[in-house]
């Protein structure tokens, strides 16, 4: 009795198992599961696995020239870090890259998109221009900088012209590093002006019309309907602007600082900068990854305070 | 059924990934008959790598069981590409190292000591420079070099008649340097500097001229004689000679960092007039600016002779032994062969380690090399725990007075402080 209750129960699996297969929303999903396979297979592997892994180093000794063995040693390589006074310098300089540079390329981003958005005439040429510098090789920009600004250079050139004492510039700890923010936030206009005046585009006529009909002026206009009808743009290019300002930070500063690693006097190391010398000039792997633990978490507290912050809902 | 189906995606992806893992086990070691394969490491430098695929040829064909292959990596990345193939597994047998990175990789178990039955110490403390004993680390030689290089003084000749100075008489003391960097010196009205009578740059050779060069010829030391104590402090030698070394780019204004990008370029450009560089610049200064009429000079002195030195230098890894091992030995040996040094020194420009045939007429009279090769009896090797590090901290130390208005005195005592702190640091793991 049993045997033949368990034999029909094959059957009935049996059976239900082909109807599946043959079912049409199950091969679209076998396929479009399969189709992903690969890209799913490449970001564990080479993303998510490795990102994991850096929290296990973190928590060793762990010298990249030796294979072994890295012993477990707690928070050390933390402690160590936080008593690392270069450590908590390119720190307060990631601040400042991402306070003023963020600031800075919002600001210009959206000036720039606002008056093209008003003219009629040369649209296309403006943005090319102001495009450019975006698709320009960020190490090729860094040279030119470093070769205006010179001791030598063009900007010195005309200071002396017109009377005023020549200036170190990259050479100086307190220049320096908002020279380098400068350069980032000129390169980066050109993409917020695209993704500016793609808000700006989406903004509907008939609101102004309403708002000229009561009589509002230009500046009310600005601050009641297109600032608040912008918000997602902005809150959209303030964290990719953020998280790409920790990113590029590197290359920039590589290039454009007097020793090729954040001087002069660490005045424009940032975190990312100290992570790779950590790593890969000094071998620790450790120290390196006990702050990359600690640059993830505070990029992610970050990313979540502007979406909490800068998000509100506008209905008009 | 849609969860098993997940279950079953998930094993199938966890399986993917253990195979990618898993695949760098096997193909290391090849072995076609009995032919031996070493692997040898080094630096990109164009004159390096085609005398060494020469040497490669010549070697394999006396030893017909050895074959021999060459990978490099540019200078910069060097330490990265190595550091990043020993998780991998790969590596190479043979590794050409500067000796400054040597107390790192022996720190992290890479290198083995060389064989002392083929090198025995006695043979290289006679028969080499005693420089090379900056990577004899806890009682063993870990590495040994085909050539050294030293600092020496490279002058522009045109730039000295133009000046009117004796283009045949460089200055010889610590004096005369200051006098003639002042000669040659061009500024415009705003005080900027046209043309630099010293090039100067820590970040360089600046740091190996302060440590190797000013502090001992002023007869000072930066390490004791154990290599644990940094002295530099004790004294006045040191601070008078980081004081000298300051004096160009503030007192005497005839020098400044990052003139016209660094110091290579502006003497090259015909924008310095002098500089303190090494013999390895030779090779480029032909090749970059071959109408360049310069001359070399030992470095000026004062109370004694002393004149930095460096050298690339070759090490056995670890997990090399037997028969690979011997095969080893044997490129080694004849890496720092007689024959290999002489062809070295054509080829590259580097001096030969050995003392006998650096000390060769034909080498000491030749009007470029000669000066170098004389100041190698004098030639120092600071022993570097962490070369980047002091290299780092000197420029910092230079920073400070130069850029923050910080008294040299008070910059120098940070700068033994800090180098100490990095030395306590190295033998606290010993």
């Amino acid at each position: 009795m049993g045997a033949l209750k368990k034999e029909s129960e094959q059957k009935q699996s049996s059976s239900k198992f082909n109807k599946l297969l043959s079912n049409y929303k199950f091969q679209r999903n076998v396929f479009i599961i399969s189709a992903l396979l690969l890209p799913i297979i490449f970001y564990l592997g080479i993303r998510l696995l490795p990102t994991l892994y850096t929290f296990n180093i973190g928590f060793r000794d762990w010298n990249l020239l030796s294979a072994g063995p890295h012993p477990f040693i707690g928070l050390d390589n933390f402690i160590a870090l936080f008593n690392d006074s270069v450590f908590i310098k390119s720190v307060v300089n990631t601040m400042i890259y991402i306070v003023l540079g963020v600031t800075g390329q919002l600001l210009f981003g959206m000036i720039v998109a606002l008056l093209l958005h008003k003219i009629n005439r040369f649209v296309g040429i403006f943005r090319v221009i102001y495009f450019i510098p975006y698709v320009t090789s960020i190490v090729a920009i860094s040279w030119v900088f470093q070769w205006i600004l010179m001791k030598n250079g063009v900007i010195n050139d005309l200071l002396v012209m017109i009377g005023l004492s020549p200036q170190p510039f990259l050479n100086s700890p307190d220049q320096a590093i908002y020279l380098i923010i400068g350069a980032m936030i000129w390169q980066s206009i050109g993409f917020q002006m695209v993704l500016f005046l793609a808000g700006l585009e989406n903004i509907p006529e008939m609101l102004y019309e309403a708002a000229d009909i009561d009589g509002a002026s230009g500046w009310q206009k600005f601050w009641k309907i297109t600032v608040p009808l912008l918000n997602p743009t902005i809150v959209f290019s303030a964290v990719i602007g953020t998280i790409n300002f920790i990113q590029i930070s590197f290359t920039q500063v590589v290039n454009m600082s007097v020793n090729g690693a954040g001087g002069p006097l660490n005045s424009t190391t940032s975190v990312v900068v100290y992570i790779y010398q950590l790593a890969f000039n000094q071998f620790d792997l450790g120290m390196a990854s006990a702050a990359t633990v600690l640059l993830f978490l505070f990029i992610l507290a970050l990313t979540v305070f502007q979406l909490k912050v800068l998000t509100r809902k506008f209905d008009y | 059924m849609l969860k098993n189906w997940r279950a079953l995606l998930y094993l199938c992806l966890v399986a993917l990934i253990l195979a990618a893992c898993s695949d760098s086990e096997e193909g290391t070691e090849e072995e076609e008959g009995d032919v031996i394969t070493l692997e040898y490491w080094q630096y990109a430098f164009d004159a390096k790598v085609d005398l060494m695929d020469e040497l490669i040829e010549e070697f394999e064909s006396e030893n017909p069981g050895i074959k021999v292959e060459q990978t490099n990596f540019p200078y910069d990345q060097y330490n990265e590409q190595v550091a990043v193939q020993v998780p991998a597994g790969n590596g190479p047998d043979i590794i050409n190292l500067f000796y400054g990175w040597v107390p790192m990789y022996v720190d992290s178990g890479y290198l083995q000591p060389l064989p002392q039955d083929a090198f025995p110490h006695e043979e290289i403390e006679d028969e080499f420079f005693p420089l090379v004993e900056a990577t004899k680390l806890d009682g063993e030689y870990w590495t040994i070099p085909t050539a050294v290089r030293t600092l020496a003084l490279l002058y522009n000749k045109d730039l000295f008649e133009e000046a009117g100075l004796d283009p045949d008489s460089p200055p010889e003391t610590w004096d005369e340097l200051e006098e003639y960097a002042l000669e040659l010196t061009k500024s415009d009205d705003s005080g900027r500097l046209e043309q630099s009578g010293l090039a100067w740059e820590p970040a360089q050779q600046g740091h190996h001229w302060l440590r190797d060069g000013l502090t001992i010829q002023n007869g000072g030391q930066v390490l004791s004689d154990d290599r644990r104590e940094v002295v530099w402090g004790e004294g006045d030698a040191g601070l008078e000679a980081f004081k000298y070394w300051l004096s160009f780019p503030t007192d005497l204004n005839t020098s400044e960092v990052g003139f016209f990008t660094d110091d290579v370029t502006a003497f090259m450009t015909e924008k310095a007039a002098m500089n303190i560089d090494g013999s390895f610049r030779i090779g480029t200064l032909q090749k970059d600016a071959p109408d360049l009429n310069y001359g070399v000079a030992p470095m000026p002195g004062k109370d004694e002779k002393s004149t930095g030195a460096s050298f690339w230098t070759n090490g056995i890894t670890a997990d090399v032994e037997g028969e690979k091992l011997d095969a080893a030995v044997k490129f080694l040996e004849f890496l720092t062969s007689k024959e290999v040094m002489e062809k070295w020194l054509d080829g590259t420009g580097e001096l030969p380690a050995r003392e006998d045939v650096a000390m060769q007429d034909k080498f000491t009279e030749d009007e470029i090399y000669g000066p170098f090769i004389e100041s190698l009896p004098f030639a120092n090797a600071h022993f570097f725990v962490d070369e980047t590090k002091e290299r780092d901290l000197v420029i910092d130390a230079a920073d400070r007075v130069l850029l923050e208005g910080m008294s040299p005195e008070e910059s120098f005592e940070i700068l033994v402080e800090e180098t100490q702190a990095l030395f306590n640091e190295y033998w606290s793991e010993r």
